[in-house]
């Protein structure tokens, strides 16, 4: 049975419709989808061309979470719960921006839901704007390479030390390159009760500038330099690390995408990529990223 | 039961009845001591399985009910002034998602400046959204008025939002005698919850879609048609109402001394005070009436033409201001009656921001029109002239 997909209109190779799927498909479509506003929603919940055969739920841009929260009091209210779990869909912007408030709500409140942040580090329904979750020397549309700027300056928000911060039981990043890894962590997500987070790490075929065949490459690059880890928290613990074997350079990940083009060519271009480097080598001496010969 | 008790407790009290299944709100005066009574109420263990919730904001329990009610749970919040403004973005949503959310707004002027005292610009603000607002006079009124918001709101002939707005700190804070409500008239009187869609992994369904131009303004007039059937059903509840507890608060409005030359309309606790004047008024010979609106959304056009199709002058008492403009409640009076009365309006902004309204200023506002030392138009009514600091 399909749980999501007929009639969707992502872009081909965007993430966001594989990371949906495996989601549904591992929890066997037991799942009250909520959705903030976003690609995801404009994609797949068009009046009349509903792509979703869970029940459903778009509110608004910045309250999924409380949504959410919602959702499974009520269910919890009503004796409802073995019905499904509840599990947010929401992009980067609404997770780390603007819906950070009701977020941490929730996740204070520590309600049975999983949320999952799609991050595509920009909002890219509206056309390539940065978030929070935008990382630095990324040219956005309002954060633009110029002839004085190169891109966004400034970090990555780190939304994983923020979820484990809460005291929540399970905090994980994961990226649609790896999907064997994101069906383990959604299983393993939903054995526990309160609120779950996991991010994923999600292509933007149009924002980033790839061919669409190049998504799951890209993807696994962003892993493979260090700059997206795969982690997994178990109430504030670190308890897996997915290992590099032989970390590449982050030129590698950055020269295939038009966001990061320009840092070859700008006058601080290499700056900025050495300010990544080292964002990719602080990560992987935070979480021990390195395979050593020994192990 | 009689006993007497503050407008608090008169609502909460009245919400438990109703038995709702989720509860969320968040602190702010002069509201609070309602959640406040529901939170105690809870852990008493006295609510049933709802389970009650303490939101980040109120902008977070605005739409921690929208979840709840799409999932198929009655649901309550109250809140007021800066609380209900930001909640607005939520609020015109769920009324678009047609969800029956119950809301008591305790009315509180806006910032700025800062004012935690009562008039009804918060409300006002609401008025566009596709929520039911009814205004009450005293706090039995806003006890009756919570069961009858859930029947008229889950009635799957309107599935709206209904909002009862009671006064903050006039009503809220003060004790009077109250019938309270038993548990089985309330149940004789309003049954349980039964969504005409919600969310079920048995039948998926999707809320919140978004509608390209092709299919967005039949939703909207599908919304605007709720709201005209609304009216009817309130209609009916409310005879019903007075029929099964003998107190009828009279339709969406009510009329003191119909064959009236002059009236005064006003909405809320004032209306107390303004029938005795209206009372002593008379007795000196002044023909003068009152009619109280109950019901500002849907606006009861048709009531108002027919109160008013006779008379000469209109005194309208408005708590809030369109800036630029006048009072919202003269606004849409004055539109309901175009055509249909020649009255003259006299359209007064009065007791903002908590501004005293004492007796002898209101009998002199309505002398004064009634004995032609007025002219018709808007103004401010009970202020003094100040410096200002900046011009
Ligand atoms: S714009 Fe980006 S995120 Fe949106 S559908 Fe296309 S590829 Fe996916």
């Amino acid at each position: 049975m399909k749980f999501f997909g007929s009639g969707h209109g992502a872009c081909p190779g965007c993430g966001l419709p594989i990371a949906v799927k495996t989601v549904l498909n591992v929890l066997e479509g037991k799942v009250f989808a909520v959705n903030s506003t976003g690609c995801l929603e404009i994609i797949s919940s068009q009046y009349g061309k509903n792509a979703w055969n869970v029940p459903y739920i778009h509110s608004l841009f910045e309250n999924a979470a409380a949504v959410a929260a919602g959702v499974e009091a009520a269910l919890r209210a009503m004796k409802r719960k073995d019905e499904g779990y509840v599990v947010v869909f929401a992009g980067d912007g609404a997770t780390a921006d603007i819906g950070i408030g009701t977020l941490s709500g929730a996740f204070d409140r520590n309600h049975d839901i999983l949320y999952i942040c799609l991050d595509n580090e920009a909002y890219q329904n509206t056309g390539h704007q940065q978030s929070g979750l935008t990382p630095p020397g990324e040219s956005t549309t309002t954060t633009p390479a110029g002839r004085v700027l190169p891109g966004k300056v400034g970090r990555k928000k780190d939304m994983i030390s923020i979820a484990v911060a809460h005291g929540i039981p399970y905090v994980a990043s994961s990226s649609v390159g790896y999907i064997s890894d994101i069906r383990r962590k959604v299983k393993k997500a939903v054995k526990f009760e309160g609120a779950k987070y996991i991010q994923i790490h999600s292509p933007c075929v149009t924002g980033w500038g790839i061919d669409g065949s190049l998504s799951i490459k890209v993807a696994r690059l962003a892993v493979e330099t260090g700059l997206y880890p795969l982690v997994e928290y178990e109430y504030g613990k670190l308890t897996s690390v997915k290992k590099i074997k032989d970390r590449k350079p982050v030129e590698e990940y950055l020269k295939l995408q038009r966001r990061f083009r320009h840092l070859f060519t700008h006058e601080r271009g290499r700056e900025m990529i050495e300010v990544l480097q080292k964002f990719a080598d602080e990560n992987a001496e935070k979480y021990g990223l390195d395979l050593r010969k020994e192990e | 039961m009689r006993k007497v008790v503050r407008g608090f407790y008169s609502v909460a009290y009245s919400v438990k009845l109703c038995k709702p299944n989720v509860i969320c709100a968040y602190p702010i005066t002069p509201q609070t001591e309602i959640v406040e009574n529901l939170a105690a109420m809870y852990a008493n263990g006295e609510l049933g399985d709802a389970e009650y919730i303490t939101a980040e904001s109120e902008f977070g329990a605005a739409s921690t009910l929208v979840g709840a009610s799409a999932a198929g749970a009655r649901v309550f919040s109250a809140t007021c002034s800066q609380g209900l403004i930001l909640m607005s973005e939520v609020l015109f949503n769920a009324a678009g998602m047609r969800l029956p959310i119950v809301l008591v707004n305790t009315n509180r002027a806006l910032s700025a400046p800062l004012s935690i005292w009562n008039d009804h610009q918060d409300s006002m603000a609401m008025r566009d959204a596709g929520i039911m607002q009814v205004y009450v006079e005293n706090n039995q009124e806003a006890h009756d008025m919570v069961p009858q918001a859930y029947k008229v709101a889950e009635d799957r002939r309107v599935l709206l939002p209904f909002m009862v707005c009671m006064d903050g700190y006039k009503l809220t804070h003060a004790y009077e005698p109250i019938d309270l409500l038993d548990q089985e008239t309330v149940d004789s009187f309003l049954p349980p919850y039964e969504p005409a869609a919600y969310m079920t992994t048995k039948k998926p369904l999707a809320f919140g879609c978004y509608a390209p131009p092709h299919i967005y303004m039949e939703l909207r007039v599908a919304m605007q048609q709720a709201m005209e059937r609304a009216k009817e059903v309130m209609s009916e509840v409310y005879r019903e109402w007075g029929e099964l507890t003998g107190r009828d608060w009279g339709g969406h409005i009510a009329v003191d001394f119909p064959d009236s030359r002059i009236f005064v309309v006003a909405m809320g606790s004032v209306v107390g005070l303004l029938r005795k004047v209206v009372e002593e008024l008379r007795r000196e010979g002044q023909s003068v009436g009152l009619i109280k609106i109950r019901t500002f959304r849907p606006f009861p056009v048709e009531e108002l033409r027919d109160a008013l199709k006779d008379a000469e002058k209109v005194i309208v008492l408005d708590r809030s201001v369109s800036f630029g403009y006048e009072g919202p409640v003269s606004i849409d009076l004055k539109s309901a009656i175009y055509g249909h009365s020649s009255a003259e309006i006299y359209s007064y902004a009065v007791g903002l921001g908590g501004r005293d309204m004492p007796k002898d200023f209101l009998e002199k506002l309505i002398r004064d029109v009634a004995e032609g030392r007025e002219e018709p138009g808007f103004a401010f009514k009970g202020y003094h002239e100040f410096e200002e600091v900046i011009p």
